[in-house]
């Protein structure tokens, strides 16, 4: 048990040592950043505010790294997050109860997904094009559902979702966490996880040894539906209104990224749900330490896109090969010498 | 060396080698003008890298090439082009999105004031077409077009750029018998004109059909290259497969499984891949598929695993109906596939040895019901041992292990469903000599057992080994059924050779 707990610890290594190294450059700019205080039962600090902001691209990251290791790709998270507020915001306002508004909301993110997983499983359409599909329509659908306007509500329950706290947590990170415990949980004790990965590494020789491919492919796309509609309900819990045009704008590139960074390969395969989360609060670490370092915000993109650059760059086979032949040369050769074997 | 005023293109023992390989080992080989000329040789026998070196495609490592009685040199395949020496592929390498003139002209289409001339363009590819008996509406994207057609645009485009020699690599594989007459007579017309065609084939009617010379290549090396009038199939298959028919190799094996068939599949076939069969398996039996590539072998196990689904006949199981329209369902039937290509269709390159092995009843048992991690290791250390899988251990990823190993891992995949019919497509391909070994008393032993196994190999020699009965295909339908005495490389080889006797036994 504890080997598996080392290596388990060992993958997600480079991202821990990233998030540090990133936390520690921003408190040294910014002192009071790593100060955690107790106000009304809840805790409050920068650290907790880009657990709390980081949210919705956690859980759309969550929903991606598995359609990821797929060899696939889901683009239409940010708008079905989109679709998915507009939905919720309409619902609540209609006069709906808070449980109906969640459940239908969810149910339609899940509808979302299956839509994108039947283009790729059945109809056998490249992922970037089928999800791209959705991605430009969603946000039509979400301008749709609001008539063009920004939904507000004053729902008093679905406001809390976005702003609201739990054992001294902002409910946003709650609800995350127990998600993202969850479905790591469901991947990995089940055998789900292992074969989407077989599924992500050959998808042929999968399916002639037996494994269901169609639904499976089907299920990690409606996974990340569902990770979109709930990251979509924050966010419009967050703001207390559905922006169709503006909600999750983006978000699907930062998800993407966040699995990159947490080292998951865009070929499919291997994956890992917790080093996507990192992945994801590091992108989150590094928004909110540039905004708090007080740069001008003229330089921000630049420097996200460099700091996300020399993490890649550290998670390259080559820089690692090139690496370990200076660092360790003994274990190096040992490697080799059991490849020879 | 002599350079008869004939030969158009003149290959001087050509070497070629790769890493661990010689792929070309001294091939000479000569094309006259107005012949067609088949290149024939096995998988691996040295085929297409004797046309790449000819292209240009790869440099070669030694020899020379004569084209007209001068020493070229093709860098690239555009420098072959331009001297005169133009391919076309089984694949159209054209663009399918771009209309037929465009493909026709592309890279030299007719300019006036510096724009393209599409109304010129357009003329002349019409024109060209004509030649080739061919009314098109030239404006239209090539893919619009059937394959078949498209394959003459490839060559009207290759034979206008280049114009002395045609090389058609497999360009049948993909037509009906319609179309390839229409080539056919393309071709011909083509020979007429003087030019020198190298025809690449696994068919071997087509190559008796067109041909005037054959050249056959076996693992690198010139075979030798006879007149097609006085080479018959057999000798023809001979050097193909390299086997002396002299040489008899009868195999001492128990007699054949007796009883009722526990398999019976009934007119199974699918359109398109192959015809028709029936056939029987019983339990205890191997029952080995033999046939020159390209025969239908493949397609005979994959129809049988459900990889691509039976649209005609029935399948039976101890006399009960059974739908094999997915490998699931065949899986659920007890049936595995180890099948031919290992890397794209077999192993799960980045998943471990441990998870390769435990892949296919993980797949049936659903993911609700894992198999414990403690159980993984147990089915994969207990297969490791039993199949001496070399490899330092069970989490090691399965593409580091060697082809041979990786075949081992395969087995044991099916093996640890516990399969009743196991159906193996080239296990011994591309596997050293002592894993070859290993894996044929494998076979044996399972047979042994009580296990159904039907095994497609194309080394006649191990068939004969562990064979109770052999199937022989041709040209996508099953020929003949050879059983007890007549298991023998040479009457396989005859089977395979016959023209036109269907159901030799």
């Amino acid at each position: 048990m504890t080997s598996t707990l080392r290596t388990y610890l060992a993958r997600l290594l480079p991202q821990l040592i990233a998030l540090a190294a990133i936390l520690i450059a921003i408190s040294m700019t910014f002192p009071g950043f790593l100060n955690l205080e107790i106000q009304n039962g809840r805790l409050y600090g920068s650290l907790i505010d880009i657990l709390n902001r980081g949210a919705p691209v956690v859980l759309l990251a969550i929903g991606m790294t598995v359609v990821i290791a797929t060899k696939g790709i889901d683009l239409s998270v940010g708008a079905v997050m989109a679709i998915c507020g507009a939905v919720a915001a309409s619902f609540i306002t209609s006069g709906h109860s808070l449980l109906e508004t969640i459940l239908i909301t969810l149910a339609v993110g899940v509808l979302c997904g299956m839509w994108n997983g039947i283009l790729v499983a059945v109809l056998d359409i490249q992922p970037i094009i089928a999800t791209l599909v959705l991605m430009v329509a969603g946000r039509g659908i979400a301008q749709l559902v609001t008539e063009g306007t920004i939904l507000t509500f004053n729902d008093p329950g679905l406001i809390f979702i976005g702003s609201g706290s739990f054992a001294g947590l902002p409910m946003p990170v709650v609800v995350w966490l127990v998600f993202g415990v969850l479905v790591a949980l469901l991947v990995r004790q089940s055998a789900l996880g292992m074969l989407i990965e077989a599924i992500g590494v050959n998808r042929r020789a999968s399916t002639l040894s037996g494994v269901l491919t169609p639904v499976l492919l089907i299920a990690a796309y409606m996974l990340s539906g569902l990770c979109a509609a709930i990251a979509g309900i924050i966010a419009a819990a967050d703001i207390r209104g559905a922006d169709a045009n503006n909600a999750g704008l983006w978000l699907e590139l930062d998800a993407i990224l966040a699995v990159v960074v947490g080292g998951t390969s865009l070929l499919g395969g291997r994956f890992s749900i917790a080093a996507s989360v990192l992945g994801a609060i590091i992108i989150q670490a590094i928004n909110t330490g540039i905004l708090l370092s007080g740069f001008p915000p003229e330089f921000n993109l630049i420097i996200k896109a460099a700091i996300i650059v020399f993490i890649l760059v550290l998670q390259s086979p080559r820089f690692r090969t090139a690496f370990a032949f200076f660092a360790v040369p003994g274990r190096a050769a040992k490697t080799t010498e059991q490849e020879a074997k | 060396m002599q350079a008869s005023s004939d030969n158009i293109l003149s290959a001087v023992r050509i070497d070629k080698g790769f890493p661990g390989t010689k792929a070309l080992d001294k091939v000479d080989f000569h094309l006259q003008r107005g012949e067609i000329h088949a290149l024939l040789g096995e998988n691996g026998a040295g085929k297409s890298t004797l046309i790449k070196c000819l292209t240009g495609a790869y440099r070669r490592d030694g020899g020379s090439i004569l084209l007209d009685g001068v020493d070229v040199d093709p860098r690239d395949t555009f420098d072959a082009q331009r001297l005169g020496i133009g391919t076309v592929y089984q694949e159209v390498n054209l663009l399918p999105n771009l209309s037929v003139a465009e493909n026709l002209f592309l890279g030299r289409q007719p300019r006036r004031f510096g724009m393209v001339d599409i109304r010129a363009m357009n003329r002349k590819a019409r024109e060209l077409l004509s030649e080739y008996e061919l009314e098109l509406d030239v404006t239209r994207a090539l893919a619009s077009y059937s394959v078949a057609i498209q394959q003459v645009v490839a060559i009207a485009r290759a034979v206008d750029l280049s114009g002395k020699v045609l090389i058609l690599d497999e360009p049948t594989a993909s037509l009906d018998a319609h179309e390839v007459a229409m080539l056919f007579r393309i071709v011909r017309r083509l020979k007429a004109r003087g030019l020198g065609i190298i025809f690449i084939t696994h068919f071997l009617e087509q190559v008796y059909e067109i041909s005037d010379r054959i050249t056959v290549l076996r693992n690198g090396r010139l075979v030798g290259t006879r007149d097609t009038a006085d080479l018959d199939r057999r000798d023809l298959v001979a050097m193909m497969i390299g086997r002396e028919l002299a040489a008899e190799i009868h195999a001492v094996h128990a007699t054949a499984a007796e009883g009722e068939p526990r398999y019976r599949f009934r007119n199974y076939g699918r359109r398109g891949r192959i015809d028709p069969f029936d056939l029987d398996v019983r339990a205890g039996e191997v029952v080995g598929i033999a046939g020159l590539l390209g025969s239908g072998r493949t397609e005979t196990a994959e129809v049988l695993f459900g990889a691509h689904r039976a649209d005609s006949g029935t399948a039976e199981i101890d006399g009960r109906r059974v739908e094999l329209s997915s490998p699931r369902a065949a899986i659920r039937q007890k049936f595995g596939f180890c099948p031919e290509d290992r890397k794209t269709d077999g192993i799960v390159g980045d998943l471990s040895v441990r998870e390769n092995i435990v892949l296919a009843l993980q797949a049936r048992r659903g993911w609700t019901r894992p198999i414990s991690r403690a159980e993984q290791n147990r089915l994969a250390d207990l297969y490791i041992r039993a199949l001496d899988i070399r490899t330092a251990d069970r989490e090691k990823p399965i593409k580091l292990l060697s082809g041979g190993n990786q075949q081992k891992a395969i087995l044991a995949r099916w093996l640890a469903t516990e399969p009743e019919l196991l159906i193996l497509d080239e296990p011994t391909r591309g596997i050293d000599v002592g894993a070859h070994a290993e894996i044929v008393r494998l076979i044996e032993s399972l047979r042994e057992k009580g296990m159904s196994l039907i095994v497609i190999s194309s080394e006649i020699e191990e068939l004969v080994a562990y064979s109770t009965r052999v199937i022989v295909l041709r040209d996508r339908a099953h020929v003949a059924e050879l059983g007890g005495e007549r298991i023998t490389a040479h009457q396989i080889v005859e089977a395979i050779a016959a023209a036109n006797e269907r159901r030799a036994s």
